[in-house]
């Protein structure tokens, strides 16, 4: 190991040190702000993990959150069971459904796989609702616990710096290795030795994973859960949008996306909201003519200039 | 058919696409230490026999084993693992990476897995082998033609395969860097390689194979040394048309 | 038999609105995601129309046409055809061309919502017949009957004309296509404002039997592509029969079970393609 391998995580540290001081700080408007914020880092770093090298377009994690808070919700309201117990089973729905769902679709073409993710979180809030309303009885799912907000904050705080020290294991392993490898070239990584659906899968399975668990802990913040709140397609893409934005390239370039645009957000939703839809709209498209790289992507090419500047 | 000592064997290999039978009733055995060249006009079905035998098609109907186990039901990435390497025939590098990490590509996941130190080692070990370490932590973009197909060599070789699938290797290159690229042949050879080997460049086939099949419409027409089937009538036939023979 | 008649009519506009996908799919070789929102488009046009001028959507189809060739081709030419040309790999555009079409879909919908945020509601041709037994609704059959004949026009096109031919020779191989002396670039163009045309129409028909919101594109989307994929690219005859499969099971779901079951038995259907016939009913399993 060289030295700059570790300058990243080191930084990673102190930052994450800064940001567990933010409760301390903050009045309740801005906690609230770095809530979202911490929910969506934790999202979108996760979101890059897979996507990142693969170059997949997953829209899935509305499906995978929807998970979380709903079973969450359902297991307290209709089971009585505790709130951890629940925060520890939904992942693992949500993993095991990432696994099924990668292995039907990620072995053929990308094109598919986005389809499929599509209208994922609709499909399985549609089938939910039915359930919720045909077996269960359509009573409202309560998540009451003791959870403050800075309580969630630095549950998400916690996950999200764990998304970030995998990201950091799999980027140095075989793995990580593999996936760039795909991400150039399918045909060439299979002809190495890849073998490429399963390396694809277990990445997809950790995104899976994560939003789940973030989707079961943010549960608690909104009390009362419903099925056509927690499935949000809209999640989805804004997930997509701050990891483009940021630059998915880079284990950083999702946090570099999510904290400016979450402001920007803030401030649309609340001067604008009936633009919102506009908005991300034209977000999408200053990304793929103005940011293909992401912020991440400027960065690095405005350091090459300087570079050769100084030469 | 079957030769003891042969290392991979093709047995009434056919593959249909659609309609169109490209390789037809196929056979033919490869011994350890050999290079054989599948040779036959444009279209005859040879890239399509290369690709059965790295996995990137399956038969429709036979079977190719290696050293006595059928591997033509097995994904590409097992038939890699069991050092089948090969490279392309429009040349395939991986873009984003360095010319080293390239190579460290096929060391890491290939035949014999390394990782780290020993992966690097074996890069450079590799670039050194074709003559390209000069470049190895230059970008892909700053290749030349040739550079290109040697480091796609080099990522194979990486791999240390136990059969090497040479896929028209030599095209596309202008004379001098042909004679280069003969020589790199000629090297692997005399280090007593297994090659199979795509080519449409007759001194080529005439200097560094041992045996050749040669292929017409799928089938196999022909097979010997390069000197008997390059003078057999159908050979002939096949390459110049009818009225030539 | 009323699930079958009603599914078949159902189907009739699927099909031609996923012909429209197919075609900028297929030829254009862009997996335009905003394909839905150009259905609600052609559905809010026939919609305003007719509440506020009394215009039949039958006419409405007429303007709707042009007006949504006309957009797409500009579409094409000014946003789209700039990442075709930067694109290094065919699943680089792919990638550009989603995220391209995303926003433009979100963006449609914006502006949708700022037009008419509220159900598209109105009432046209709502008398009943019968039709093998089944009473439904004149407009149903009516749509149906523009579908197929829009539909029929197109595959005879596609089939018996040179501008056809060479707008198959692009599917097949735009490399090849090229080098034969057809500009690909315009012919991409003009299939990707054709197939446009044809899914704004679609949708204008269906508005006049279903009732559709701003925000209600992506379900039509993913309806389109699930039919694409189970017919496989490019292929007509695939994307009818499974227009027909997709409307009858659609129908009988809703009726039989639960209408808010609609999409999972859409899902179910693409996950049995996806496993068992990712190559489309017809198609050939290349290994």
């Amino acid at each position: 190991m060289n030295s700059t391998s570790w300058k990243e995580p080191s930084i990673a540290a102190i930052v994450a040190i800064l940001a567990a001081s933010v409760p301390l700080v903050f009045d309740a408007y801005w906690l609230s702000v770095s809530v979202t914020a911490m929910m969506y880092i934790a999202l979108s770093t996760s979101w890059a993990l897979f996507s990142g090298p693969t170059h997949y377009i997953s829209l899935a994690t509305g499906a995978f959150f929807g998970i979380g808070g709903y079973l969450v919700g359902t297991g307290m309201s209709d089971y009585n069971l505790s709130f951890w117990l629940m925060a520890a089973i939904a992942p693992i729905v949500a993993t095991i459904l990432a696994a099924l769902i990668g292995l039907a679709t990620l072995r053929l073409s990308g094109v598919y796989f986005v389809i499929f993710t599509l209208g994922l979180a609709e499909m399985i809030r549609n089938l939910v609702s039915w359930i919720q309303n045909n077996f269960l009885g359509s009573r409202g799912l309560y998540v009451l616990t003791d959870f403050t907000e800075s309580h969630i904050y630095w549950m998400l705080l916690i996950i999200a710096c764990c998304v970030y020290l995998l990201g950091w294991l799999v980027n140095r392993s075989r793995l990580g290795f593999a996936l760039r490898i795909i991400g150039n070239d399918e045909s060439v990584a299979k002809h190495v030795g890849i073998n490429t659906a399963m390396s694809k899968v277990i990445l997809f399975m950790t995104t899976g994973f994560f939003a789940a668990l973030v989707g079961a802990v943010i549960a608690p913040r909104y009390t009362y859960i419903e099925p056509n709140q927690v499935f949000s397609p809209e999640l989805s893409f804004l997930v997509v949008i701050m990891a483009l934005l940021g630059g998915a390239g880079r284990l950083w370039g999702p946090l570099v996306g999510v904290i400016p645009f979450t402001l920007i957000w803030e401030f649309v939703s609340i001067q604008a909201p009936n633009s919102t839809t506009l908005f991300l709209g034209l977000v999408f498209l200053l990304i793929v003519y103005v940011l293909p790289h992401g912020f991440v992507g400027r960065i690095d090419q405005i350091n090459k200039k300087l570079k050769e500047r100084s030469h | 058919m079957r030769q003891t000592g042969s290392v991979l064997s093709v047995n009434g290999v056919t593959k249909r696409f659609g309609g169109l039978v490209a390789v037809d009733n196929l056979s033919f055995d490869v011994a350890e230490h050999e290079v054989m060249g599948i040779i036959g006009p444009n279209g005859s079905g040879k890239t399509t026999m290369m690709n059965m035998i790295s996995g990137s098609f399956k038969p429709t109907a036979g079977a190719i084993s290696m050293k006595g186990a059928r591997i033509s039901d097995l994904p590409a990435q097992e038939i890699a693992r069991r050092g089948v390497g090969r490279t392309f025939q429009l040349v395939r590098l991986l873009p984003s990476l360095s010319v080293l990490e390239n190579v460290v590509a096929g060391a890491v996941f290939g035949h014999r897995k390394r990782w780290g130190r020993d992966a690097e080692d074996q890069a450079h070990r590799m670039l050194e082998r074709v003559g390209l370490e000069a470049m190895a932590y230059a970008p892909i973009s700053a290749l030349t033609y040739i550079d290109q197909k040697r480091l796609e060599l080099a990522r194979v070789l990486a791999g240390e395969p136990e059969i090497l699938l040479l896929d028209e290797w030599l095209a596309g290159l202008n004379p001098t860097e042909m004679e280069t690229g003969i020589e790199l042949i000629h090297d692997l050879r005399r280090e007593g390689r297994t090659i199979i080997l795509v080519e449409h460049v007759m001194d080529a086939i005439r200097s560094l194979c041992d045996r050749c099949v040669v292929m017409s419409s799928g089938a196999k027409i022909a097979e010997g040394t390069p000197e008997d089937v390059l003078s057999d009538r159908e050979v002939i036939r096949a390459y110049l048309g009818d009225d030539d023979a | 038999m009323d699930i079958l008649v009603s599914g078949l009519l159902l189907a009739g506009t699927y099909a031609l609105v996923a012909m429209g996908l197919n075609l900028q799919y297929g030829v254009a070789r862009i997996m335009n995601l905003a394909n839905g929102e150009l259905l609600v488009l052609g559905a809010l046009a026939s919609f305003w129309l007719f509440v506020s001028a009394e215009m039949s959507p039958l006419l409405t189809i007429f303007l709707v046409a042009p007006v949504a060739f006309a957009g797409n081709w500009l579409i094409y030419r000014f946003l789209l055809l700039p990442l075709v040309k930067r694109a290094k790999s065919q699943g680089h555009l792919e990638v550009d061309a989603i995220l391209a079409t995303f926003g433009m879909s979100f963006i449609m919908v914006g502006l949708m919502l700022s037009i008419h945020g509220e159900y598209f509601t109105y009432e046209f041709l709502t008398q009943p017949i019968t039709i093998l037994g089944s009473i439904v609704a004149l407009n149903r059959f009516i749509a149906f009957l523009i579908a197929v004949a829009i539909g029929a026009g197109l595959y005879l096109w596609l089939n018996h004309t040179r501008p056809g031919a060479a707008m198959r020779a692009v599917a097949v191989s735009p490399e090849a296509a090229g080098l034969v002396g057809i500009d690909v670039a315009r012919m991409s163009a003009f299939a990707f404002a054709t197939g446009g045309a044809v899914t704004a129409v679609g949708g204008a028909l269906i508005s006049t039997f279903i009732t559709l919101d701003a925000s209600i594109g992506v379900l039509f989307t993913m309806k389109a592509l699930i039919i694409v994929i189970m017919g496989g690219v490019g292929d007509i005859r695939g994307a009818i029969l499974a227009a027909i499969i997709l409307g009858i099971v659609e129908t009988a779901v809703a009726t039989l079970i639960d209408p808010g079951l609609t999409l999972t038995a859409a899902y179910l259907i693409f996950l049995l393609i996806l496993l068992f016939r990712p190559q489309g009913l017809f198609g050939r399993r290349a290994t």
